[in-house]
């Protein structure tokens, strides 16, 4: 069983959903990022998302823009995003560590090599946002092949109809995008969010994380109440970015001020299915 | 009229008449573009159902925007199939744009330069001023078919979006234009109009502000507004169907310079030429010759300060395949697949990419690429300006360049076709500046 059916099926076993956080490799530095890596499964992480750096992120917003350009200016490229995932494997066994990012640095990089370098490196999944199914054959082969999930995602534009050549392929968990939108602008509401779900269940057994627009413990909580997990990407950048000097550098807290974070995420998610709702 | 005599016709053409009609003119062509198809060799039949040409082109865009693309692409092939909607985009094309484009003997430029003939597609004399609005004509009339009410655009130079804020004056729409801050800078005259045409200008600040950040721009605000928004690419890039929907549309540059040529020489250009940004008023000309081995294709990318300086802009000469905007094609990027800015004096070439099926083109042999530095165009728009009374636009500039470089070496009963793609009004100050004349 990979990494990610593993853990999924203890959640489901302890019945509660998974907090996925997210950190931009190399962002605001290459040692700060490994630091928030390292610290995540204590702080409370079911499963890790780290982004890519690329020039141009265009299915994301002004958060996740200025992350991705602290990482590059601080040198990340995929090369060291796999080396920092080495490292932080040889020290946790368990939890997993999904890459987020465009398709051109995989491309530039080869995707045969990329794939075996990155199971290599002890990444289990593979979000490309620019990679839609129907060019999906130019990595399908290769991560299949080294035991990498290619976690597809799934909009509110993505018809009934559509969903199983969307799903066709996918392994891991379903991201569902909850907005149409780029990251960090606007967050789905409730009824809407309770309204895609069943679309997925129907066709698909895949565990359903959702991301796009869940910033606070609340709204990770109510996201796990209907799906699987909850997946935290600008609050918490936005979070690390407050907490830089002037010059952009990490400041004493910078490690501490987002692991907090992730805690209080976790706190929220933790519970959130056995608590009783609060109005 | 039968079709199917017109098209056995040698090639001075039934299309060629001006007192046929634009559509029915058109109609003749596609059947000739048609029986051209069946010849085992045509180079013009692509893209592939995936939207390739070769191995590039493709739809390399987030799952949210996948529905929208297939959709569009639908759309626009139900409107290639009815008529009635090339009758109406010939109706604007004539009417409205003022079509067709004159076919101009460019005399004491060719003696100055005392080798072949030039001729200049006059693509300057559309309205708004370049081949923009051939396009965005085109486009404006499929988004209203769809029932699409707020247009976006990207802009480099201004002339897409200027010529997208005219037809959204024209038929009433939303219009939401995206520049890059470093391009709203040194094409104010294009901003202010595209303000005093009703459009909101979103001055784009992130990377080095040119095209290349308008684009990611107008594609987040797409994502955003899928509801109602119709995304108006200007130039032949972007996924499928867009590089080829584009192409289409600037083919009437090409289909009418090849029936003007046939009138005033009596035969085919030996080379054509044309400046490439993205590559659409170059596709639009390159595309009718594409099956006539005889003629030369030049694309002519910007070298900015030198095609090895660092600054410049061509993608072809000094790029490799990758995958943006997209689509793969060439792209400017440094070893770990990051893309690196473009630099030329002119913002409608200054792109790090180039459309798919000039990628292909290059690969397979058919057309050539070369580079043009910032003080060559410079040298070359006053030529042109001092010998032909035209002020031409400083993307085409860079063909020019090369035509000068290329006329003289040949004999003076060839023909070299150039499109002058649009007017230079909007450079005038980067010019003044560029040759020390403060305004
Ligand atoms: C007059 C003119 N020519 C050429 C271009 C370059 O675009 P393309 O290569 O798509 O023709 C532009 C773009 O702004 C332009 O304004």
């Amino acid at each position: 069983m990979s990494r990610i059916a593993a853990r999924f099926a203890v959640l489901r076993a302890e019945n509660r959903g998974a907090l996925i956080p997210f950190l931009e490799a190399g962002d605001p530095d290459l040692a700060t990022a490994e630091a928030i890596l390292r610290g995540m499964p204590d702080a409370g992480a079911d499963l890790i998302e780290i982004g890519v750096p690329f020039t141009d992120p265009m299915a994301d917003g002004p958060i996740i823009q200025a992350a991705s350009k602290r990482g590059l200016a601080a040198g990340a490229t995929l090369g060291r995003t796999l080396e920092m995932v080495a490292r932080f494997r040889a020290v946790d066994a368990d939890t997993p560590v999904v890459l987020m990012g465009y398709l051109n640095p995989i491309d530039s990089y080869g995707p045969a090599r990329f794939c075996a370098d990155a199971a290599a490196a002890g990444v289990d999944g593979l979000i490309v946002v620019d990679l839609p199914s129907e060019e999906a054959d130019l990595l399908e082969a290769d991560a299949h092949a080294h035991g990498l999930d290619i976690i597809r995602l799934v909009a509110p534009t993505t018809a009934d109809a559509r969903l199983p050549l969307v799903l066709n392929g996918s392994s891991g968990f379903i991201y569902y995008v909850s907005i149409t939108g780029v990251t960090g602008t606007r967050s789905a509401s409730d009824a809407d969010l309770a309204a895609a779900l069943p679309r997925l269940r129907a066709v698909t057994d895949l565990p359903v994380a959702i991301g796009f627009g869940i910033r606070s413990p609340a709204q990770a909580a109510s996201a796990v109440r209907i799906a699987d997990g909850a997946v935290v990407a600008s609050s918490l950048i936005e979070t690390l970015a407050r907490s830089l000097d002037a010059q952009g550098h990490a400041g004493p807290d910078t490690v501490r001020l987002v692991l907090d974070q992730v805690r209080m995420l976790a706190d929220g998610v933790r519970d959130a299915r056995t608590r009783e709702i609060v109005a | 009229m039968n079709p199917q005599s017109q098209t056995i016709l040698p090639a001075s053409a039934p299309d060629a008449d001006p007192s046929v009609p634009v559509s029915a003119r058109l109609a003749a062509r596609a059947e000739v573009d048609r029986a051209d198809a069946l010849r085992p060799n045509t180079l013009r039949t692509g893209p592939d159902e995936r939207g390739r040409f070769g191995i590039f082109g493709g739809r390399f865009v987030a799952e949210t925007l996948m529905p929208l693309i297939l959709e569009l692409d639908q759309a626009y092939e139900a409107a290639k199939a009815d008529p009635g909607f090339r009758q109406e985009l010939d109706f604007y094309l004539k009417d409205y744009v003022g079509r067709p484009s004159p076919l101009w003997h460019a005399r004491r430029l060719s003696a100055e330069l005392g080798g072949a003939q030039v001729y200049l597609k006059r693509e300057e004399l559309n309205h708004t001023g370049s081949h923009k609005l051939n396009n965005v004509m085109g486009q404006i009339l499929l988004a209203r078919r769809m029932g699409r009410t707020r247009i976006i655009a990207e802009t480099g130079a201004g002339q897409h979006g200027v010529a997208t804020a005219t037809v959204c004056a024209l038929f009433g729409l939303q219009c939401v234009i995206y520049m890059g801050a470093t391009d709203v800078e040194r094409q104010k005259p294009n901003v202010f109009r595209m303000r005093l045409l009703g459009a909101e200008v979103h001055a784009v600040s992130t990377g080095a502000g040119t095209l290349k950040d308008s684009m990611n721009e107008a594609m987040r605000d797409w994502v955003a507004n899928v509801h109602d928004t119709y995304y108006l690419i200007g130039t032949v890039a972007g996924p499928h169907p867009y590089p080829a929907m584009v192409r289409d549309f600037q083919c009437v540059i090409g289909d009418e310079a090849r029936v003007q040529m046939q009138e005033a020489e009596g035969r085919l250009p030996d080379v054509v030429v044309a400046a490439v940004g993205g590559g659409s008023n170059a596709m639009g000309i390159f595309h009718p010759f594409l099956d006539d081995p005889a003629v030369e294709l030049i694309g002519v990318e910007a070298a900015g300060r030198g095609l090895d300086s660092g600054e410049q802009a061509a993608s072809i000469s000094r790029g490799r395949p990758g995958v943006l905007h997209g689509n793969r094609t060439y792209l400017l990027q440094d070893d770990h697949g990051q893309i690196t800015e473009a630099h030329s004096i002119s913002a409608g070439l200054d792109y790090p990419g180039i459309g798919p099926e000039h990628a292909w083109l290059h690969d397979i042999g058919r057309a050539q690429y070369v580079g043009i530095t910032d003080d060559e165009a410079l040298a070359a728009f006053q030529l042109c300006t001092r010998t032909e009374g035209i002020i031409p636009a400083l993307e085409c500039a860079h063909a020019l360049a090369h035509v000068a470089k290329i006329a003289p070496a040949m004999r003076p009963d060839q023909i070299i076709l150039m499109n002058l793609s649009g007017r230079g009004d909007k450079d005038i100050f980067t010019v003044a500046e560029r040759l020390g004349v403060s305004l």
